[in-house]
């Protein structure tokens, strides 16, 4: 039997790698998450599995990328300037379609910007900052225990569908305590010989590649690679979603804000407001359905986020002009208080009065 | 009747190589793949390829193999390695990937003693892209970006790949061998075979830079392509042994 206990963001990650069986961990250090790396290069070294300081971010996600080549479980951890220099192996390992897990505990950008959190890589993570047609799953914790589920998940999600998987945490999570239980790793052993390289004994060899000559197979193996990223879409897409049947306000956030739209949402229903939410918990896939059937009857959306907008352009896109989308966002820094939320969704709301009389 | 010569069997039955006539790739490639027969390597190899020319190889190879971003190469080896020590990863790249782009993977997997085997043509351009100035393009020569030559001012100087790896701690063998006769020839195996086998004796990272020539880049006919090797390279670049922790 397992119990809680209290547990820091960082810490919570790099355990459930342990615990989901990862193999090898390779990184370089980079606020807020360097807690992820310095607690790997005791646990794995105790259980005598592999751990490389790697000279650069760029070395760290090509050695995952290696490690996984062979069907093994591995991971990397880092931070938004950092996860930029990954962008180019990510979308080698998109296109060779390995089960890469990375960890981005956000900080703030652009450029080296500050270690306070923030959630400015929704576009990066989501969109793919890497060259070429590619979707990386997405998955954003917004509590310690998520950290612990999800990464567990990731794990699984990456090996299921042989498609590099990111955590998109925050420095707020990735740094903050809270009590949290670790149970055992939840998923089944995917089964990787049709594809790992193991050396070629008893069958022809196998070439992990994404370099293309032929224009028509080019293009099949894109088509092929979305018709995946489709299926991850009708079999993954999960959200949390709370008191949307009446709402005639629904407000949308995800990772750590999304606990801030909830207490928003409860302290709004105290004072009268019909007020519902969702949080997509996978980011990429994007819970677009159900959003286009909840603007089907709710006609005010505010999206709350840590940026200057980057998560409202895909609830427009699910909404399809069917209901009116609004921001409410901070750009970095000091997550948006409920009492600020609450103000905000007063005032957008009163505009949309005056706009009518 | 005795057959004195063949194709190595770790070469793809049907392969048809796609290296310029003249160019050096494809007697190291052979080289490569003797070894890999000799050793009783081949099934038990992981290859991380390059890009340039040189990713070529893995459609000559029968082993299982991986292409990597360009000068990543070391970094994907050093993956292949860490999850699986009981396999021989070895990687193939230009004098660009390892020594350009590609050179604080090259060196920190050195430094590391990563138990990897690492090949290097140096044919002092990119080849691939149709002949610029490269790290190890030598004073003076003449190239797409550097078409009045190479001088220091604009350009700097060129690399000298097996003693910078020579100079790393984790360095078991780096040695230099050029492809321009039957001798050098013979000695650039026996380095490979070395570079290899302290892999496999984990004994921490091999090794070896193979001058190589592009006679379509530099527009010279292969025995004038080989001339330079030996009048302009050896010179600038000495063939020879800069570490071997197995010599007595």
């Amino acid at each position: 039997m397992t119990q809680k206990e209290l547990i820091k963001g960082n810490f919570a990650i790099a355990e459930a790698a342990v615990r989901a069986g990862c193999e090898c961990y390779f990184g370089y250090p980079i606020t807020p998450q360097t807690e992820i790396g310095e607690y790997l290069s005791q646990r794995m070294y105790d259980l005598k599995r592999g751990y490389v300081c790697a000279e650069s971010e760029l070395a760290a996600i090509n050695m995952v990328i290696g490690a996984t080549s062979t069907g093994a479980k591995a991971m990397t951890s880092s931070s938004s300037c950092a996860v930029s220099l990954m962008q180019e192996g990510l979308s080698y390992a998109c296109s060779d379609e390995l089960p890469v897990v990375l960890v981005n505990v956000m900080r703030a950008g652009p450029g080296l910007g500050y270690v306070y959190p923030a959630q400015g890589d929704y576009f990066q993570a989501v969109y793919g900052g890497g060259n070429g047609d590619y979707k990386l799953i997405v998955l954003a914790p917004s509590t310690v225990q998520e950290c612990i589920d999800l990464t567990y998940k990731a794990f699984y999600l990456a090996q299921k569908w042989r498609n590099p998987t990111m955590i998109l945490a925050d420095g707020q999570l990735g740094q903050m305590m809270e009590p949290a239980e670790y149970g055992e790793y939840p998923y089944p052993e995917v089964d990787t010989s049709s594809w790992a390289l193991t050396g070629a004994k008893g069958r022809d060899n196998r070439k992990i590649f994404s370099c293309a000559s032929d224009e028509d197979e080019h293009n099949a193996k894109i088509r092929r690679l979305f018709a995946k990223y489709d299926k991850i879409a009708a079999e993954e897409t999960e959200w949390e979603e709370h008191e949307t049947e009446d709402a005639d306000v629904i407000l949308v956030a995800f990772g750590s804000m999304g606990r801030n739209i909830k207490a928003t949402m409860k302290e709004l229903r105290k004072q009268g407001l019909k007020v519902g939410m969702l949080r997509p918990i996978t980011l990429s896939p994007f819970p677009e359905k159900r959003l286009s059937e909840l603007a089907d009857k709710c006609k005010q959306f505010i999206v709350v986020e840590m940026n200057m907008g980057q998560m409202i352009n895909d609830v427009k896109l699910a909404v399809n002009g069917k209901a009116k989308v609004d921001l409410l966002n901070r750009p970095v820094g000091q997550w948006l208080s409920v009492e600020e939320i609450s103000e905000g969704v007063h005032n957008i709301l009163n505009h949309k009065e005056l706009a009518v009389l | 009747m005795q057959q004195v010569f063949s194709v190595p069997k770790s070469m793809k039955k049907d392969f048809k190589y796609t290296f310029c006539p003249g160019c050096d790739h494809g007697i190291a490639v052979r080289l490569v793949a003797e070894l890999l027969d000799e050793m009783n390597l081949t099934e038990n190899t992981i290859l991380a390829a390059s890009i340039g020319c040189s990713v070529f190889i893995y459609n000559f190879l029968n082993v299982d193999s991986i292409e990597a971003p360009h000068g990543r190469a070391m970094a994907e080896a050093t993956g292949v390695k860490r999850v699986r020590p009981d396999k021989f990863v070895f990687t193939y790249q230009g004098d660009g990937d390892f020594a350009s782009i590609g050179l604080a993977e090259s060196t920190h997997a050195a430094l590391r003693g990563e138990n990897l085997s690492g090949i290097c043509i140096n044919n002092t351009t990119y080849g691939m892209t149709g002949g610029q100035l490269g790290p190890t393009t030598i004073m003076g020569q003449k190239t797409t970006t550097s078409p009045m030559g190479r001088f220091k001012e604009t350009y700097g100087y060129p690399i000298k790949i097996a003693e910078h790896i020579a100079l790393c701690d984790g360095t078991a063998f780096s040695a230099r061998v050029a492809l321009d006769s039957v001798p050098h020839i013979k000695k650039a195996k026996e380095a490979l075979r070395k570079a290899f086998q302290v892999q496999l004796d984990g004994l921490g990272y091999g090794f070896v830079e193979i001058l190589s020539t592009c006679p379509t880049n530099w527009k010279m006919t292969p025995e004038q392509a080989h001339e330079r090797v030996r009048k302009e390279m050896i010179p600038v670049f000495p063939l020879g042994v800069f570490k071997d922790v197995t010599a007595k």
